[in-house]
C-alpha cells in the first residue's frame, strides 16, 4: 500500500477544507499538507450556495445584533461563546475573501453591498449576485493554487480514520481512478466533508452529500451532536428540489397560497407590509424553520396549490421587475425557466420546503477540535455549535471560513506541541485492516440487497418519519426501519468488479455512511421530547428548557442504535427567551 | 405525468477488460420533465449498476456532468429529454482520455488552469485590517462575466484546436486569466502574459468560436481570447515601436 507521510491531512476540499488548507500553507510553507476529496475541489457542494455570507460591516449594524439574531434564530441551542467568536471573525474572513478576488456585488460607491436575509434584524449578508457559494468556492480554490505545499489528492475517497493510542494519526483513502488504497500518515486530520442531505429523498443537496466525514468520525468514536436538527429550506423547486435562494425574499419576493394570500401573517410573522417594502425579521424574512412549518399547516388546511409535482405554494417576484431580477437573481431566473418552465419576471414560481442543511454534525468545541486528540472538523460536517436548533441563512458560508481557518491554526498548535509522531507500524496495521474490509465488500457474492433499493427505503422512511413535524410513533417506525436497513446492508453485493472508477463501490460506501448518520437523526429526534427550532414534535409541542436545553450527543454502536447522551449548552449573555418575528406588533 | 420510452446508448469502456470502447444500449422509461442525467441515473439504479459517470448538483453549477449528448458537448443535468428524439447517444467528452465509461481524465485541464495563475496578484500589499478595496459596479462588470466559468470543460470538448494541438492552453483557462487581468484589484497581468501571450496561448486560437457556443454559463471564452490577442498586439507595438513607453 502506498504510504503518504504528511503533517496534516484535510478530508474534503469544499469551502472549509480549502480555507483550512490556505491557512496551513500561509502559516508555515514547510508544513506537509494533503488535501483529499472524493471530487475535484470546484465540484464541492459549496458551489450550490446562492444567497450570501453574513458579517457585520455596515455602520447601522453591530456585533451584538448579529449575536442576538443568531442565538434567537437557533432557539437558544447555540453555544454562545462560539457564536461570539464567529461573529467577531466574520467580517475579517469576508474581507479576506474580498482581497482574494471574490466578486462581491457592490454599492454605487464601490463598497461591498449587503442584502436582507431571513431572521436578521439588519442587512448584513454579503453576496455575489445569487451565486455566492459558487464564487466563494472558486475564489478559495483558485487562491489555493498559488501554494505549492498544498498537495491535492483529487478523487480520493476516504474510508477510515486511523486512530492509535487514542490519537488520530491519519486516514486511508482509495484513489478512485485506480482502486488503489493509500494510507495517509498524519499527525492531525481535519474533516471538512459537508452535509448529509441525501439521507432524505427531497433535498437541495448534490449527490455527493452523503455524510461521509460525519460517519468517519462517528465510527472512530467521536460523537455526532444535535443531529435531529435538520433544516428545511422554504423555497425549493418541486420535482428536483433545486434551491431558490432566500435572497429572493431578501430582495422583496413574497410567498402566497392558492388564494394569493400572504399566509405567513397567520403564523406569528405578520403584520403584512405593503408589497415591495419588506420589514426585516418578519413575514417572508422570518427564519426558515417557521416558514416551513407554516407551509405544513397551509397544506393541511388545503390552501396549497396542487401541481404535477405535489403540493406547492407560490413565490412571487414579479413586482421586482426584470432589471432587478437580472441583476440580483439571474441564476434563480435561469433555474425557474429551465426546470419548472416559469419565468419569475412574468410568472408565479411553485415552491415547497426541501431538506437543505444539517445543523448537527461532528461534536466540536470552539477550537474546531473534537474530543479525539488530533482530529478537527469544520463546516457543515461539524457542530460547533453556532447554529443551534435552526441556522439563519447566510451564517453557514461564513462559518466554513471562520472555523476552517480556526481548525487549521489549532491543528498546527497541536502538532507543534510535541509527541505527535505517527506510530508507523501500528498505523500501517490499521490501514491494512481497512483495506481488508474494502476487499471483503468488493469480493462478496450471493448478495440479496441492492444499493439503490436500500437507499430508497432509507430516504422514504426519513421523509415519512423525521420530516418537518414528527411524532413518537413516526420516529419509532423510522428508527426500527433504519436499524433493519443497517443489518440488511451487510447483504449488499457489488456487481461492478473493476478497480477503475468503480462508482458501485463508492455508492455502497456512501450508503453505509448515510445509514449511520440517518440513524443518529432519527434516534436523537425520538429522544428529544420537546419542540425547538427545526425539531417539531406534534406530541410535545412546547420548548422544554428544563429538560432539553441541552445538546444531544450520539455515540456509535456496531449493531445497536446509537447511544444518546446530553451536554450543557454554553450560555454567556442571552438567557432563553421568546422568538419574536412579528416586528413591532405585540 | 406522461412517460416515454427512450433508447439510451452509452459508450462503455473499462480499461481492465475492454480492448476498445463500445456502445451499449438501454431502454429507459423516462418522465417528460427529465433531463438526460435522470435517464442515466435511472440506468445506474435500476438496470446496470456498473455504468460510471460523474454528477453532483443537478443544477448546472458544479460542472461535473459534462458529456457528449448526440455528439454535442452538454451538461447532462441541463439537457432536457423533451429536446431530444427517442434515441440518445451518450459519450464521454471529446478530446479527453477516457478513464472509464463516461469519466474522462482532467489532469491536463487542471494543470493548465494552474498555469495561468488564476488568483489575485495584488497591485500593492494590503492586510485585512486595511479593509476592503473599493470596486465600482462598472469595474466589477468589466470582469464579472469571466468569473462565471464552472470548469465543466465543455469548451475543450468543442474546441477543434484543442483536439488538434493538445498543448493549447484552451478556452476556460484563458478566460480565467483574462478575468484576473481585468480585475481592478489585480496587478499580475505581466506574469500571466508569459503564459498566455504565447503560441500555446492566444496565438493558438483560430477563433472558431465553438467554445462560446457550447458554454452553459455564457462566459464567452472566445471573446476573452480575442480581447487578449488585441491587448497582446498593443503590447508588441508598444515594445517595438515605442520602447520608451514601457514602464
Amino acid at each position: 500500500m502506498e504510504k503518504i507521510q504528511i503533517d496534516i491531512a484535510i478530508v474534503g476540499a469544499g469551502g472549509a477544507g480549502l480555507r483550512a488548507a490556505i491557512a496551513l500553507a500561509e502559516s508555515d510553507p514547510n508544513l506537509r499538507i494533503a488535501l483529499l476529496s472524493k471530487v475535484y475541489p470546484m465540484r464541492s457542494h459549496t458551489c450550490a450556495a446562492e444567497g450570501g455570507a453574513a458579517g457585520v460591516i455596515k455602520g447601522d449594524d453591530s456585533l451584538d445584533l448579529h449575536f442576538s439574531d443568531t442565538v434567537g434564530g437557533g432557539d437558544w441551542l447555540c453555544d454562545q461563546d462560539a457564536v461570539e467568536y464567529f461573529i467577531n471573525e466574520a467580517p475579517k474572513e469576508l474581507t479576506q475573501l474580498e482581497h482574494w478576488g471574490c466578486p462581491w456585488s457592490r454599492e454605487p460607491d464601490g463598497s461591498v453591498a449587503v442584502r436582507p436575509f431571513g431572521g436578521m434584524k439588519i442587512k448584513r449578508t454579503w453576496f455575489a449576485a445569487d451565486k455566492s457559494g459558487f464564487h466563494i468556492l472558486h475564489t478559495l480554490f483558485q487562491t489555493s493554487l498559488q501554494y505549492p505545499s498544498i498537495r491535492r489528492f483529487d478523487e480520493f475517497y476516504t474510508t477510515d480514520l486511523l486512530v492509535e493510542d487514542g490519537r488520530c494519526q491519519g486516514c486511508t483513502a482509495i484513489e478512485m481512478s485506480t482502486g488503489l488504497m493509500y494510507q495517509f500518515q498524519a499527525k492531525s486530520v481535519i474533516v471538512c466533508t459537508g452535509g448529509a442531505g441525501r439521507i432524505f429523498s427531497f433535498t437541495t443537496n448534490g449527490a455527493i452529500k452523503t455524510g461521509d466525514g460525519m460517519a468517519l468520525a462517528f465510527r472512530a468514536g467521536v460523537a455526532l451532536k444535535d443531529m435531529e436538527f435538520v433544516q428545511y429550506h422554504p423555497t425549493g423547486l418541486p420535482g428536483t428540489g433545486i434551491l431558490l435562494t432566500e435572497g429572493c425574499r431578501g430582495e422583496g419576493g413574497i410567498l402566497v397560497n392558492k388564494h394569493g394570500y400572504r399566509y405567513l401573517q397567520d403564523y406569528g410573522m405578520g403584520p403584512e407590509p405593503p408589497l415591495g417594502e419588506p420589514v426585516l425579521k418578519t413575514m417572508e424574512l422570518g427564519p426558515r424553520d417557521r416558514l416551513c412549518q407554516a407551509f405544513w399547516h397551509e397544506q393541511r388546511k388545503g390552501n396549497t396549490v396542487s401541481t404535477q409535482w405535489g403540493d406547492c405554494v407560490h413565490l412571487d417576484l414579479r413586482h421586482l421587475g426584470e432589471k432587478k431580477i437580472n441583476e440580483r437573481l439571474p441564476f434563480v431566473r435561469d433555474l425557474s425557466i429551465s426546470y419548472v418552465g416559469k419565468d419569475p419576471v412574468h410568472d408565479l414560481i411553485p415552491i415547497r420546503p426541501v431538506v437543505h442543511y444539517m445543523m448537527g454534525g461532528i461534536h466540536t468545541d470552539i477550537n474546531a477540535a473534537t474530543t479525539m486528540p488530533g482530529l478537527y472538523a469544520a463546516g457543515e460536517c461539524a457542530c460547533v455549535s453556532i447554529n443551534g436548533a435552526n441556522r439563519l441563512g447566510s451564517n453557514s458560508l461564513t462559518e466554513l471560513l471562520v472555523f476552517g481557518k480556526r481548525a487549521a491554526l489549532n491543528a498546527i498548535e497541536y502538532i507543534s506541541s510535541g509527541g505527535k509522531d505517527v506510530d508507523d507500524a501500528a498505523v500501517t496495521k490499521l490501514a491494512n485492516e481497512a483495506q481488508g474490509r474494502i476487499t471483503t465488500l468488493f469480493q462478496k457474492s450471493n448478495g440479496t440487497e441492492t444499493i439503490s433499493g436500500l437507499r430508497k427505503e432509507m430516504t422514504d422512511t426519513m421523509e415519512q418519519g423525521a420530516g418537518i413535524y414528527r411524532t413518537e410513533e413516526s420516529l419509532k417506525e423510522t428508527c426500527n426501519k433504519l436499524n433493519e436497513l443497517r443489518s440488511r446492508f451487510s447483504a449488499v453485493e457489488l456487481n461492478d468488479k473493476s478497480n477503475v472508477f468503480n462508482t458501485d463501490l463508492f455508492s455502497a460506501l456512501e450508503l453505509g455512511a448515510m445509514l449511520d448518520v440517518a440513524e443518529t437523526v432519527a434516534v436523537g429526534a425520538l429522544e428529544r421530547k420537546e419542540s425547538r427550532g427545526s425539531h417539531q414534535r406534534l406530541d410535545h409541542t412546547q420548548r422544554d428548557d428544563n429538560n432539553y436545553l441541552k445538546h444531544t450527543v450520539a455515540y456509535h454502536d456496531k449493531t445497536d442504535p446509537p447511544r444518546i447522551d446530553y451536554l450543557d449548552v454554553v450560555i454567556t449573555k442571552s438567557k432563553p427567551g421568546v422568538r419574536d418575528y412579528s416586528g413591532d406588533k405585540k | 405525468m406522461s412517460e416515454r420510452q427512450v433508447e439510451v446508448e452509452i459508450l462503455r469502456y473499462d480499461p481492465e477488460t475492454d480492448q476498445a470502447p463500445k456502445l451499449q444500449s438501454y431502454s429507459v422509461p423516462c418522465q417528460e420533465e427529465w433531463v438526460v442525467l435522470d435517464a442515466i441515473t435511472y440506468i445506474k439504479d435500476h438496470i446496470d449498476t456498473t455504468v460510471s459517470f460523474r454528477w453532483s448538483c443537478h443544477m448546472a453549477v458544479c460542472g461535473s456532468c459534462g458529456m457528449m449528448v448526440n455528439g454535442e458537448p452538454a451538461l447532462s443535468c441541463k439537457s432536457f429529454l423533451r429536446d431530444y428524439p427517442d434515441k440518445i447517444r451518450i459519450e464521454p467528452l471529446a478530446h479527453f482520455p477516457i478513464v472509464r465509461d463516461l469519466v474522462v481524465q482532467l489532469d491536463d485541464f487542471m494543470e493548465k488552469l494552474n498555469r495561468v495563475k488564476p488568483y489575485i496578484i495584488p497591485k500593492e500589499k494590503k492586510s485585512v485590517s486595511d479593509g476592503q478595496h473599493k470596486q465600482s459596479p462598472a469595474q466589477l462588470k468589466a470582469f464579472k462575466q469571466y468569473t462565471l466559468c464552472i470548469n465543466c470543460t465543455l469548451c475543450y470538448a468543442a474546441c477543434p484546436q484543442y483536439g488538434l494541438v493538445p498543448d493549447f492552453i484552451g478556452p476556460a483557462a484563458m478566460a480565467l486569466a483574462h478575468r484576473y487581468n481585468l480585475d481592478s484589484r489585480d496587478g499580475g497581468r505581466e506574469q500571466r502574459q508569459e503564459v498566455v501571450a504565447t503560441d500555446e496561448g492566444v496565438w493558438e486560437c483560430s477563433f472558431v468560436g465553438a467554445c462560446s457556443e457550447v458554454c452553459p454559463k455564457q462566459v464567452d471564452p472566445a471573446g476573452a481570447i480575442q480581447q487578449m490577442k488585441i491587448a497582446s498586439t498593443v503590447d508588441w507595438y508598444k515594445e517595438h515601436l515605442m520602447p520608451w513607453s514601457k514602464p
